[in-house]
């Protein structure tokens, strides 16, 4: 019986109505209970066998929810793979998927390697073995196809990016093993600074695609879009103009009308999901009232603020407060009713939000629009997420390396800085440069010893 | 029954437990190992004067290689005692770069060594030192059972270790002089290959080489810069508290690019680059023309001087291992600073002899399909003398314990160097002479050379290696490090003003509350000695090795814990073991070169399996799933 506790998502990549994540062994109980709300407070473990229970998941870093579920429980070995298993049912989207699986191994669970569940099946006596290795024929065959999709182009990208990374490291390994077996030889110094330079400038290399993690997730699943703004302000109408007809993304399934999706945008080829679109309806009805609750909230989900000012009135005291509640995000502001004369400038916004993009825009005269396209696009590729051209993290298993790679890497410049002699850093060091290693396939000791040999002159 | 063929009138002579052929490093420890455990031996050599023969640098111990003399140490075996007897010059390598690559190292007088160790072999009971060549080896139903040596003689074992050194088929290359001959100008074994490949082993060829012998009173040492050993010295064995030598200096000078000029002007006189040596030789000891022509844009490379012993005026000329023809040696050597009347006493050579391949053995170094066969030292591939000892002691070990009927000891990868070199060897193979590094152990934190007995000595107790004196020392050592440590834990040290003033001193963070010693002992900047005066229990009469142990224990036990962690998840997939008698090719999912390589060298635990090349992590998955299904 296997001692890890194995998560994923067991359902197919896309839009589907729901969505597994499913959890196999000895604590997938406990985990899913780390991470599951019922209402009335029932414990997935009290559960009886083969039951469902109603909930939330929430994050346990957040403590927000991060979806609604219906979990079901099948104890081992009465289970596919013979383990505990409880499966994890929330809405389709890939997204929320992914988030519940991040919470789950941040609880403790391993990401399943492909074909684990089966594996495990097999080994606790649920399959045979010829059932298994069909199994694992249409998981390696899945692979290949997926090798020609574009997401697998990005992830080459990323390995590439990464590979780059490990050489990088992988040469100051060499460079220390070096001058440990050959202390006597003319190996060139490596002083502690410029190792630790090497090794931060690394770290903040993996940093930063960490960084397009979310990134990788725009471009998959769309750039979540706050519209936010006092009442009539023209929010309303900034939406219906987002969504002209040749930019709303529309829905193509056979038997249904052509409905506008009212969530999403299209802006030149990024998809705004636009949250609580509801909201922004309403509150064309409110007068003089702003939710600021609301506004918190869908605030604190979005990736991209647009916050509309009318421009034709001084800033109002819950501008301010608006404001206030933007300031950490990306944010762009809109100077709308321009055309009523500029009372708001450019200057006065930034001494509130010195950082957000100021587009003055008329509706009504129909001008600003492209300039706020642009400057979302701008904002997306060029801007202070990464440009489309580069590697970007797709996938949680990336994720969970480099994770690991940079606080391995950490601990490395933690040791440096603690006087630590370099043979103490070179533990570390391996460490991170294994962790980008399951991203390659590589392994270190043998790679090192040829390296040794390759770059300095050393044997007596 | 034996196999014989009668060529010429054969007769039997003894009858022993083991036989060990050969007595360079290997073969020494590899015979006082099977002797004091109880086993009736017999050592042979060509030449009794080349038993333990230094045929190469002058020195034992450096980087990883000073580890396994004190692991051989550790079990009871003997080449840290005839060091430390011997040496004349001793350093200990590595000392800012961490505890664990600490490294000893010795220059040994050759003579001497060589006297030394054969008096030890010579006084020890149960064995008997004889001079012959063996010829062939007596094997029966798949079991070794004796050797025949060229004078005709017989002498039947249980058990016979192979340690052929570089002997086998050797052929001695200078230039463009080649000769069929031993190290130094020994006879060859010129049969024995022969009748191994008869047996079914496969052989390689490989090459190694030394440079040259020149007189020291040819020398002009001022223009060289000195080297000078550590004051104390400290010795290699764990039962030695002190050494007392004189001890006496090295020299260091360069190649230049009259030199390199020299060199690459008479390449074309190289056999390694006419094609001549058709052996591997090893990258890591390359000679002087390979480095020239590898790293060209180096304008100089490292010579040492040292010295061959006190007796004798010979120098050694590290660095300059070549295989270029007499006179093409004499004038670059004459072209550096220092040595530009220089007199070479015995040139440079290279040699290639035979080895086995040694994925044909078990971890145990048995030959798979020879009961009772082991091997060790160069002829598994491997390079130096103290990997050959490291192996030979374990060769001894377990064929002793092989005739007595008791399973064979084996170190893993997260118990010893020794571990580490032995399932390289084994597990990998080797496609050149093989050197132990540092960089090979991935456990190296733990594996040191401080920290040998600790891991090894109740090993070596437990089979009837390590002496009943040599087991008090342990012992003592490990209850004052474990007593010591307690206290430091237990010892509170109160926010005094004496107290912050040496940490002040120290320049180490004042304390506000009270603080363990233990606590103070992890900050980096203090050491156990400086916490002396705030210490005021400390007890008297703590061993200095002890101190040492407690000292590094506190200050890495976060990197020790972690390399813990990392041992126990290596263990579980050593200790998952599999059967001898696994039919590979019958498990269905395996890749064809994966089947093929497990069936070749049959690895006797999934996690050695797991370190063969050409076996993927998903080659292992299927034989787990394999050996789930059939319930091993």
């Amino acid at each position: 019986m296997s001692e890890t506790t194995i998560a994923a998502i067991s359902t197919p990549i896309g839009e589907g109505g729901i969505g597994i994540v499913r959890l196999s062994g000895p604590k997938a109980i406990d985990i899913a209970d780390s991470i599951f709300i019922n209402i009335k407070g029932r414990k997935i473990k009290d559960a009886p066998n083969w039951s469902i229970l109603y909930g939330h998941i929430k994050d346990p870093d957040a403590g927000r929810d991060i979806d609604e579920v219906l979990v079901s429980v099948m104890r081992g070995p009465h289970s596919y793979t013979g383990e505990d298993v409880v499966e994890i049912s929330g809405h389709g989207g890939m997204l929320p998927l992914r988030r519940v699986l991040e919470a789950a191994i941040r609880e403790g669970a391993v990401l399943a390697q492909p074909g684990e569940f089966t594996k495990r099946a097999f080994l606790n006596g649920r399959i045979d073995l010829a059932q298994a290795e069909s199994v694992m024929d249409i998981i390696s065959a899945k692979t290949d196809v997926a090798l020609t999709s574009s997401i697998m182009q990005l992830e080459g990208k990323l390995s590439r990016s990464i590979e780059k990374i490990r050489v990088v490291l992988l040469d100051v390994l060499t460079h220390i093993e070096a001058l440990i077996d050959y202390p006597e030889e003319d190996v060139d110094e490596l002083s502690t600074r410029d190792m630790r330079q090497k090794l931060a400038d690394e770290y903040d290399s993996i940093e930063k695609l960490l960084a397009t993690a979310d990134t990788g997730r725009i471009i998959r699943e769309g750039l979540k879009t706050a519209i936010i703004g006092r009442p009539n302000v023209g929010k309303s109408s900034l939406l219906n103009a987002l969504l002209k007809a040749d930019r709303a993304i529309v829905t193509d399934i056979p038997g249904t009308t052509r409905d506008i999706i009212e969530d999403y945008v299209n802006v030149n080829g990024i998809a705004l999901n636009i949250i609580d679109t509801a909201g922004i309806r309403e509150a064309a009805d409110e007068i003089e009232r702003i939710g600021i609750e609301r506004t918190r909230d869908t605030v604190y989900r979005a990736d991209l603020v647009i916050f509309v000012l009318d421009g034709s009135q001084p800033l109002h005291q819950d501008d301010r407060v608006i404001a206030s509640l933007i300031s950490s995000k990306k944010a762009i502001v809109v100077l709308n009713k321009s055309d009523l004369g500029r009372i708001v400038t450019e200057a006065e916004v930034n001494t509130v939000l010195p950082d957000a993009p100021v587009i003055e825009m008329s509706l009504k005269e129909g001008y600003g629009l492209d300039d706020l396209e642009g400057t979302i696009t701008d904002m997306v590729y060029h801007g202070k997420a990464i440009a489309s051209d580069e590697a970007m993290i797709t996938n949680v298993r990336h994720k969970e390396a480099l994770m690991s790679a940079a606080e391995a890497l950490q601990r490395c410049l933690f040791s440096i800085d603690d006087g630590m002699p370099m043979d103490l850093v070179s533990i570390d060091l391996k460490d991170a440069i294994e962790a980008l290693g399951l991203i390659s396939g590589k392994t270190v000791e043998d790679e090192v010893v040829d390296r040794i040999f390759e770059r300095f002159c050393v044997g007596k | 029954m034996c196999r014989e063929v009668d060529i010429y009138m054969e007769f039997e002579l003894n009858t022993y437990d083991v036989i060990v052929v050969g007595a360079g490093h290997a073969g020494c420890e590899a015979a006082l190992a099977s002797a004091r455990m109880g086993c009736k031996t017999l050592v042979l050599a060509i030449n009794l004067d080349s038993i333990a023969m230094m045929a190469c640098n002058p020195s034992i111990g450096g980087t990883s290689k000073g580890h396994l003399v004190r692991e051989i140490d550790a079990l009871g075996g003997q080449m840290g005692i005839t060091t430390d007897k011997t040496a004349i010059q001793v350093r200990m390598l590595n000392t800012s770069k961490g505890p664990a690559v600490y490294s000893l190292r010795a220059q040994i007088d050759k003579k001497s060594y060589q006297a030394v160790m054969k008096q030890t072999l010579e006084q020890q009971d149960n064995l008997d030192v004889k001079q012959a060549e063996v010829v062939r080896l007596l094997v029966g139903e798949g079991a070794v059972c004796g050797v025949a040596t060229h004078t005709g003689a017989i002498y039947r074992a249980k058990a016979v270790i192979l340690t052929t050194g570089v002997y086998l088929n050797g052929r001695v290359i200078i230039g463009e002089v080649s000769y069929s001959s031993g190290p130094n100008g020994m006879f060859p074994a010129t049969h024995l290959s022969q009748d191994l490949l008869l047996l079914g082993i496969r052989l390689q060829r490989f090459k190694t080489g030394t440079p040259a012998r020149v007189a020291g009173r040819s020398i002009d040492f001022s223009k060289m810069a000195l080297q000078l050993g550590d004051e104390p010295p400290i010795p290699f064995s764990f039962m030695d508290d002190k050494l007392d030598v004189k001890q006496v200096p090295c020299h260091l000078t360069y190649t230049n690019e009259r030199t390199h000029e020299i060199i690459r002007r008479n390449l074309h006189r190289s056999p390694l680059f006419s094609g001549d040596i058709k052996g591997v030789g090893p990258r890591y000891c390359p000679s002087i023309e390979d480095k020239v022509v590898r790293f060209a844009d180096k304008p100089s490379h490292q010579i040492f001087i040292e010295p061959e012993g006190l007796n004798t005026d010979e120098m050694y000329v590290q660095g300059m291992s070549s295989s270029l023809p007499e006179d093409v040696q004499i004038e670059m050597l004459r072209s550096i600073a220092g040595l530009e009347h220089v007199e070479v006493m015995r040139p440079a050579y290279a040699i290639e002899y035979d080895c086995i391949d040694p994925t044909q053995l078990k971890l145990s170094l048995e030959v798979k399909h020879i009961r009772g066969l082991f091997t060790a030292g160069q002829i598994n591939g491997s390079s130096g003398y103290e990997e050959a000892a490291a192996q030979g002691i374990m060769a001894g070990i377990n064929a002793a314990r092989m005739v007595q009927g008791k399973p064979p000891v084996i170190l893993d990868r997260s118990q010893a160097y020794i571990g580490v070199l032995i399932d390289d060897l084994v597990t990998k193979g080797t496609a050149e002479p093989y050197r132990m590094m540092t960089s090979r152990a991935e456990y190296r934190l733990l594996l040191r050379q401080d920290n040998a007995d600790m891991r090894l000595t109740p090993i070596g107790y437990d089979i009837g290696l390590v002496s009943a004196e040599r087991y008090e020392r342990y012992l003592l050592k490990k209850d004052q490090v474990e007593s010591e440590l307690e206290r430091l834990k237990s010892t509170i040290i109160a926010p005094d003003t004496e107290v912050n003033e040496l940490l002040g001193k120290l320049s180490s963070q004042p304390i506000k509350t009270g603080v363990t010693l233990y606590d103070l002992l992890k900050r980096p900047e203090i050491s156990y000695a400086a916490l002396a005066p705030i210490d005021k229990d400390r007890p008297s009469g703590l061993l200095q090795q002890a101190i040492e142990q407690v000292e590094i224990n506190v200050k890495y036990e976060g990197y020790i814990a972690r390399q813990m962690l990392q041992i126990e998840r290596f263990k579980k997939m050593e200790d998952h073991k599999l059967p001898d008698d696994i039919d590979y090719n019958a498990i269905k999912g395996l890749r064809i070169e994966a089947r093929q390589k497990l069936d070749r060298i049959r690895p006797q635990s999934v996690g050695q399996a797991s370190r063969i090349s050409g076996v993927s992590p998903a080659d292992i998955s299927v034989l787990l799933i394999y050996l789930k299904q059939h319930g091993l």
